[in-house]
């Protein structure tokens, strides 16, 4: 089973790396844009068959490595 | 005094820390991260460098590696551990010290020498030493140091940062701030004071002819501390 997990950051935490983005769409002529925010994309295969167990696992996952909740959430997507 | 360095993959700054540690009179100890067992300690050290690469987030990696889970019970015994750059990166995601370190304001890999004021000497690491400011060197891409404003108060609270960003002249400002790191944070404390995790690399300063000799004074200073 895949399960795929994003990290973003908190709102109130700085993203220097989507600020650039952000300027640079802008220079290319993508000028409505209000905020670019960069996150990250996990793809996790499981051998967990069990729908919630594997997010229940997968959720672990995020508290223990994947995200660092001081700046991070996590949101797990449910598999199809 | 007996130390030990914890060399990661990726750390790159360990041999420059072992030199220094042995300069000023540490019996020091190089121990794997693969290593279960830390050897008998005054003093643990966790590096500069690059560990497994920078992925995922700086030192998150080698936070979880075997060795660590000795260097959390040493320091939450009251042992001394030092995270210098990459091993301060290291000991935030361990949570022995609190908060996170992220990319440098302006996105630049920074590596220049820079003055820190020690913001508080009732510790281990700073008691006795004369200067106020000291002249350090620093070489990160993710030193912007930030937490949560309850974790701000907290810190405050307790007295728990070590160093600020200043300038020569000890003046606290945001112009002498290199990274955007949050109050010139430059370097913290656990709330015991055993455990400080600081940017700046001491052991680059301990050569007249290489360098100044803040990181000469500060090892010094850390071992007659230790005795």
């Amino acid at each position: 089973m895949k399960i795929s997990v994003i990290i973003t950051l908190k709102k109130d935490v700085l993203d220097p790396q989507g600020k650039v983005i952000h300027q640079t769409l802008d220079g290319m002529g993508f000028q409505d844009i209000n905020e670019v925010r960069q996150g990250k994309y996990f793809e996790i295969d499981t051998k967990e068959t069990d729908n919630e167990k594997a997010k229940a696992k997968v959720e672990e996952m995020c508290k223990k490595l994947l995200a660092n909740l001081v700046i991070e959430n996590y949101k797990i997507i449910d598999p199809k | 005094m007996k130390s030990s360095v914890i060399t990661f993959p990726g750390s790159n700054c360990d041999r420059d820390m072992d030199v220094a540690l042995k300069k000023f009179g540490f019996k020091n100890k190089m121990v794997w991260h693969a290593d279960a067992e830390l050897p008998k300690s005054d003093l643990v050290v966790l590096p500069g460098g690059f560990s497994y690469g920078d992925y995922l987030r700086c030192g998150s990696m080698a936070s979880k590696s075997k060795i660590m889970q000795s260097v959390i019970n040493f320091a939450n015994s009251g042992g001394m551990v030092m995270g210098i750059c990459n091993g301060f990166q290291i000991l935030v995601e361990t949570g022995l010290v609190p908060g996170v370190l992220l990319r440098n304001k302006y996105l630049e890999f920074i590596c220049k020498n820079v003055f820190v004021k020690i913001n508080d000497k009732k510790n281990k690491y700073f008691k006795n030493v004369d200067n106020e400011v000291l002249e350090f060197h620093i070489a990160h891409n993710e030193g912007n140091y930030f937490c949560t404003n309850d974790q701000l108060k907290e810190i405050e609270d307790h007295n728990q940062i070590a160093i600020n960003y200043c300038d020569e002249n000890g003046k606290i400002e945001d112009q002498f701030n290199p990274n955007g790191s949050l109050k010139n944070i430059a370097g913290i404390f656990n709330k015991e004071k055993n455990v400080l995790g600081m940017m700046p690399h001491p052991e680059r300063m301990i050569d007249t002819s290489l360098s100044g000799e803040d990181g000469s004074l500060f090892f010094k200073n850390l071992i007659n501390n230790l005795k």
